[in-house]
């Protein structure tokens, strides 16, 4: 009796061990490729890699300054679409959590973040890139801004179902009308739970290729036109690092490097909010 | 008169009127951007719908040159990749799943732990394809050569490595919540019966959070199958049907998402392109049946 336990109990600690180890182990290959991007990127970042378009083949130096302005410009434009809309659809989905609207487009939320990055991008094409006869940053931005889209609707909801009823009861025996209720006071006592989504939303399609693929394309050259072909990090990086040349893998090193300084910054800036308002997501 | 009492002027009436149609409005936005989707893959797959018939999914060849369309080799080469890193991923995610459930559910290595996952989710998948060429594509060909299969480095198996990476974290991050939701009565009922630790992981939480954990399992899956980017960097590219299992394995292919990256820019002419948007189409439907199953698995779990 007494070896059985022993047994059992040498199982369960054997367990454990495999367990952790499993567990931990998984930290290895994050680092491994951290520390190899920031180690073939940072020495690549200077400030004529920040200003400058990227070089021809065999010529020294060279920037990405086209892929960072392209990046900038579309996400903010897909921001400026996604956020109120998805705020409106999220408001809409908690406030109304039982009408048949809100259960279909509940499950179009479900379906949508499903959906594949590079059928999202077949589809602008043919929405925005075959009608305008052109590729186009605007085709960009709103690939992002339905990737954008889920995540903002799903911190929007879970945040403001999360408040108190009496809230917004309160305010509505005050007399004041409904519209301000929303914006006024639920919309601000959630405002941290919906700001965590929208960065947590900006870190995901900063980093997204396969939508751009075949709406915004990507330009060797510095480009603000909206209505044209835009180049941006990760399309670079695409790009670059495929090429044959090692000139062009640095490039696409150093933009690495850079995208995942920006992926990093804005999911520590999600962090920070959470832990702060103690937000659940 | 009513709303004269309310002492709501007129045009705050008509604001709100206004907010509320515009909350509504948004949501059949919704409807309308999925809807739209379904259509457009739908209309604009029609030309090869219609010449290639249901015999695409298993026709073998590819060659758009002589204009002969077989989707066979893509949905090979996309359910290899996701079932091997699926394969690959699932220690992983239930070890991280237990511990952090588990055995350690607060404290700073806990927290550390966690915050790493979430890292790993974090990532763009350009990024993990960018490093898999340049650094796991030469480890991989000298492996392939010490166990004797030709060396290409990239391929099938090097593509599902780099998802299995990439996909645990979805597996994980539920687990994790749905192992903290078991009723610590029955752990304490297991105990005082005398069970050891792993006993009571074996016979309480597992048999209770099973269904759970399949959903999430699920859902890892329902990324693999429509990951892009690092899986068209590292599978070599090859609409060729493999002539024997290990060369399947270990060698390069394509999968859906990766022939529609490489070659839908390049496509000429009509039943090409609406050929590639029919993989597109098989893709969506794949991927979203599979969410919903799992999404749906997932709230009847947390109902209960």
């Amino acid at each position: 009796m007494e070896a059985k336990i022993g047994f059992r109990n040498t199982k369960s600690v054997i367990f454990k061990g495999i367990i952790v180890f499993f567990a931990f182990i998984m930290v290895v290959p994050l680092i491994i490729i951290l520390l190899y991007i920031i180690k073939q990127g940072i020495f690549q970042v200077n400030w004529h890699f920040l200003t400058n378009v990227p070089a021809p083949v065999g010529e020294p130096g060279g920037g990405i300054v086209n892929a960072l302005v392209g990046s900038f410009i579309m996400v903010l434009m897909s921001a400026i679409v996604a956020i109120p809309v998805g705020m409106a659809a999220g408001i809409y989905l908690s406030e109304n959590p039982r009408t048949k609207l809100a259960y279909y487009s509940g499950l179009c939320v479900d379906i949508l973040q499903g959906v594949p990055s590079i059928v999202v991008g077949i589809v602008v094409y043919f929405w925005i890139v075959k009608p305008l006869g052109t590729f186009s940053a605007i085709s960009g931005s709103v690939a992002l801004a339905i990737m954008m889209l889920p995540i903002v609707i799903r911190s929007t909801e879970q945040t403001l179902k999360l408040l108190p009823d009496s809230l917004k009861e309160a305010a509505l025996s005050l007399g004041v009308p409904y519209h301000r209720v929303i914006l006024k006071v639920i919309v601000p006592c959630g405002f941290a739970g919906i700001l965590s989504g929208i960065t947590l939303s900006i870190a995901r399609v900063i980093g997204e290729t396969a939508p751009l693929l075949f709406t915004a394309f990507g330009n060797p050259y510095l480009s603000t036109s909206i209505t044209k072909p835009m180049e941006s990090l990760p399309h670079l990086i695409f790009t670059y690092a495929t090429s044959p040349y090692d000139d062009w893998h640095n490039l696409a090193w150093g933009a690495s490097f850079i995208l995942l300084m920006f992926v990093l910054i804005l999911n520590i800036i999600t962090k920070v909010i959470t832990r702060k308002w103690k937000v659940q997501l | 008169m009513e709303n004269k009492r309310l002492n709501l002027s007129n045009s705050q009436l008509k604001w709100e009127t206004i907010f509320r149609k515009i909350l509504i409005a948004m949501s059949v936005l919704l409807v309308l951007i999925i809807l739209g989707v379904l259509a457009t893959l739908i209309l604009e797959s029609l030309p090869s719908i219609k010449a290639l018939g249901i015999g695409f999914l298993w026709g073998k060849v590819w060659d758009p040159v002589s204009n002969i369309y077989g989707a066979y080799p893509f949905l090979v080469g996309t359910l290899l990749t996701s079932f091997i890193a699926l394969i690959i991923s699932i220690p992983f995610s239930y070890a991280i799943s237990i511990y952090l459930g588990e055995y350690n559910p607060k404290g700073w290595l806990s927290d550390l732990l966690k915050n790493a996952i979430e890292l790993i989710a974090a990532v763009p998948s350009i990024i993990y394809g960018f490093w898999g060429l340049f650094v796991l594509v030469p480890v991989m060909r000298t492996f392939e050569m010490k166990i004797g299969v030709a060396p290409y480095g990239i391929g099938v198996f090097t593509s599902s490595i780099i998802l299995a990476v990439m996909i645990i974290p979805y597996a994980a991050s539920l687990g994790i919540t749905l192992i903290r939701m078991v009723p610590s009565p029955l752990k304490e009922g297991a105990y005082a019966l005398g069970a050891t630790r792993f006993e009571v992981i074996k016979s309480v939480i597992m048999p209770y959070t099973r269904s759970g954990l399949f959903a999430g399992v699920l859902l890892s899956l329902g990324r693999a199958l429509g990951e892009t980017m690092a899986v068209t960097m590292l599978i070599g590219n090859t609409s060729a049907v493999a002539d024997s299992i290990k060369n399947a394995i270990f060698g390069p292919g394509n999968t859906m998402a990766s022939v529609i990256a490489n070659e839908f820019t390049e496509a000429d002419h009509t039943e090409y392109l609406s050929a590639l948007i029919e993989l597109g189409l098989v893709l969506f439907f794949v991927t979203v049946v599979i969410n919903l199953i799992g999404k749906r698995i997932i709230t009847k779990f947390t109902n209960n």
